[in-house]
């Protein structure tokens, strides 16, 4: 995704706040960068641009380094989440049980791509790396919640339980 | 670093702890004539582990029993059977009563506690019954604590005789004595490479580090998906990874250590910060260690999600902060590794296996296994069997067993087609080698790999050109983007594997994919490179027909599948 495409957004003053916390916290450790921006994201939700810049000059890295990092990893996001977070996971485990059925699904049904938030902010999508639970394939997550053997004609169900 | 002379060594202070939990559950059990574990790894907890743990509170209150204690453990291991768990008996045979509900919680309670009878009807795990044989073949060495201990206490670790491989390590003279008997058990890595841990630990011996600083890494990226064998052991036992980092930095002679894992893994890393917690608070972990003069700390580092991180050089990349690029090797971590010094890296496997060398010796290690492969390996094993799970087998054992015996054979009344090892880096193996025994070499010369553990059995509904395409679009997804042959490569071939399973394949589709693989595997940087067509390459050499097909008859997966069930009937 290109910087241009996403939505300008203004921190609000207490999010400012538990950006520098989260900076203090670790300002002068080595290799702060990646813990610093996991903790951001863990309160706040995503990493605006705005929470990226302030990390750069925080911890005296180059920004374009920190778009590198955040860019690179694919726990890090630069839109918001939805109040419900729906994770699929698409591990091989998960994948030959379904899967991919699933998350047609929800998109279908939900009207996003995964990787997407709904226009009024109450779902996000993501497919997920194998989360290790292939034992009780196919799973979802739901915020921190995991859904296992999952139907794919009952997902909107289990997903529509969460209000 | 200079370990004190034994004498001022507290080394009775385990001896005496351990007597001391001894003693107090001795104490605290005396009047109980039932135990019931409730197992609650991720996937437990998931099946409603918590839910039940509940209800079997409320049935012991019910029955105002003095006689009932009740705990929690990691996970057994049997995935499929969750929720579960395990009543003990005063000198009786554990029974582990499996996918548990309310009302079978409550059967139990008024037959097997009340009256003493065992539910037969709820076909419990025990001795001989038809499911025990999921563990009959089984050789629980490096986890020989599930069930048995609650994770999240220290004392369970040491009752169970934790920590003694490391307190055994700190009274030999010379820490070289440690690397010898790691050489001298024969232990490969269980990461996926399967190189020799004593050879590494030894160069990192003698590798020099001018600030004095070395590093040891702990590698729990678990990146391979199927695979789930290490965060079972994060969940389950991490104080037998974290003894196993601390005897390795008393080798090497390192004071710092870092735990990678992965950022998808939420319990595994809650378990692991309270060890460490633990740990410290006992003097495990921390400066002048039990009294020896060894100061070594140990942090855990939590992965963003990228499965190139597994890597170890893009590991390094990773905790230093950076986007997680793999460099040129050599030089070799052990000698140029995190911020430049020598750093030793490892699997999570490996380091829980450490402990035990030590405690009972190299020869004790490798007793069972091959020529080349010694000791025990846990797998994932998953997919179309009956008994979906996790299995720790002797090396040695044929993969035949693993499917038949331990997974129960095949689930419905479909056929065997292959077992998927070795996750993106690896192959698929056709049913006429699945008598090839569990070992690095042999595994390897089928076009598979031994991997890091993931096994996943696919039955005959499967499209093997599918299978193919999903692990190309996994790589493409997670190739880091440095090198053109894995960048650009990788995405012609899952284009070409695209157009197959949508019907639109050509003649010399299957000729073009061999000549790309070859080509990637050749000129690229990194192991995601070098192993990246493995998946298709082995499913072109044995399932050829299935690529066949698809381009003959122009149909896609959907097609072709539906058409075949037409067929049969
Ligand atoms: C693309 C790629 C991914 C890897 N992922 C992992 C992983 O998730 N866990 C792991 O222990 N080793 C992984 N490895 C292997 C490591 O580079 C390294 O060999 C290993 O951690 C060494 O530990 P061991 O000798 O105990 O196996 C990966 C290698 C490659 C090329």
């Amino acid at each position: 995704m290109r910087v241009i495409d996403l939505p300008k957004y203004d921190l609000k003053k207490e999010e400012i706040q538990k950006v520098d916390k989260a900076i203090n916290k670790s300002k002068n450790k080595r290799g702060a960068l990646i813990p610093v921006l996991q903790e951001i994201q863990r309160k706040i939700g995503f990493l605006p641009i705005e929470a990226q810049k302030k990390v750069a000059s925080g911890l005296n890295i180059p920004e374009k380094d920190v778009y590198g990092v955040v860019t690179f990893y694919s726990f890090f996001t630069m839109i918001p989440r939805g109040k419900i977070n729906i994770r699929v996971c698409l591990g091989t485990a998960c994948y030959v049980k379904g899967g991919k059925r699933i998350i047609d699904r929800i998109g279908r049904e939900l009207g996003i791509n995964p990787g997407e938030t709904t226009p009024d902010r109450m779902y996000s999508l993501q497919a997920n790396r194998c989360l290790g639970a292939c034992g009780i394939a196919p799973i979802i997550v739901i915020n921190d919640k995991v859904c296992q053997k999952v139907d794919p004609a009952k997902v909107m169900d289990i997903i529509y339980s969460y209000k | 670093m200079v370990v004190k002379s034994m004498n001022k060594l507290r080394k009775d202070f385990l001896t005496h702890l351990k007597e001391e939990i001894i003693a107090e559950n001795i104490e605290r059990l005396k009047d109980k004539k039932f135990k019931i574990v409730v197992h609650m790894g991720t996937c437990g907890i998931a099946s409603g582990a918590d839910e039940i743990k509940k209800i079997v509170d409320r049935e012991a209150k019910r029955l105002n029993s003095k006689e009932i204690e009740i705990a929690t453990s990691g996970c057994v291991g049997f995935c499929s059977r969750e929720p579960m768990f395990t009543v003990e008996a005063t000198g009786k045979e554990p029974v582990i009563y499996h996918s548990l509900n309310k009302d079978k919680v409550k059967k139990i309670f008024d037959n097997h506690i009340i009256k003493g009878q065992i539910v037969s009807e709820l076909e419990p795990i025990l001795k001989d019954s038809k499911l025990s044989y999921f563990y009959k073949y089984q050789e629980p060495r490096v986890l020989h604590n599930k069930g048995k201990i609650n994770p999240l206490e220290i004392k369970d670790y040491i009752r169970e005789d934790g920590y003694r491989g490391f307190l055994k390590a700190l009274e030999m003279n010379d820490p070289y004595e440690i690397i010898k008997i790691i050489i001298e058990s024969g232990i490969r890595g269980r990461g996926g490479a399967g190189f020799p841990t004593g050879k590494k630990w030894e160069f990192c011996y003698n590798a020099i580090s001018k600030s004095g600083l070395k590093y040891v890494i702990c590698n729990g990226d678990e990146g391979d998906p199927g695979a789930f064998m290490d965060r079972n052991l994060l969940e389950s036992d991490p104080h037998s990874v974290l003894e196993g980092i601390l005897i390795a930095g008393l080798a090497i002679g390192s004071s710092k250590g870092y735990v990678y894992v992965r950022a998808e893994y939420p319990l595994a890393i809650k378990t692991l910060e309270n060890a460490i917690n633990q740990a410290k608070k006992l003097g495990l972990i921390g400066k002048d260690i039990l009294g020896s003069g060894l100061n070594f700390d140990i942090e855990i580092y939590q992965g963003a999600g990228a499965f190139v991180c597994g890597e170890e050089t893009a590991l390094l990349c990773s905790i230093e902060g950076k986007r997680g690029m793999p460099r040129p090797k050599p030089p070799f971590p052990a000698n140029e590794g995190l911020y430049k010094e020598p750093t030793l890296i490892n699997n999570v496997e490996t380091f829980s296996n450490i402990p035990q060398i030590i405690l009972n010796g190299a020869e004790w290690f490798n007793s069972v296994g091959t020529d080349t492969s010694k000791g025990t390996k846990i797998f994932a094993l998953t997919g179309a069997v009956n008994n979906v799970g996790l299995v720790e087998v002797p090396m040695g054992i044929t993969l035949r067993d693993i499917v038949y015996k331990i997974g129960g054979g095949i689930r419905g009344d479909k056929k065997f087609k292959a077992i998927q090892m070795g996750g993106p880096s690896g192959g698929c193996i056709p049913e006429k080698y699945l008598d090839t025994p569990v070992d690095y070499e042999k595994i390897k010369d089928t076009g598979a790999i031994m991997g890091s553990g993931g096994m996943i059995v696919l039955d005959e509904d499967v499209c093997m050109v599918d299978i193919a395409r999903f692990f190309m679009d996994f790589i493409q997804e997670e190739s880091c983007g440095q090198c053109t042959p894995c960048r650009v490569g990788t995405r012609r071939m899952l284009e070409i594997l695209e157009r197959i399973t949508q019907g639109k394949g050509e003649e010399g589709d299957i000729e073009k994919l061999e000549e790309l693989g070859k080509m990637i595997k050749e000129t690229s940087l990194c192991g995601l490179g070098k192993t990246a067509p493995n998946p298709v390459l082995s499913t072109i050499k044995y399932f050829r027909e299935d690529y066949e097909e698809h381009i003959e008859t122009k149909l896609s997966c959907r097609r072709l599948h539906r058409k075949e069930k037409v067929k049969k009937v």
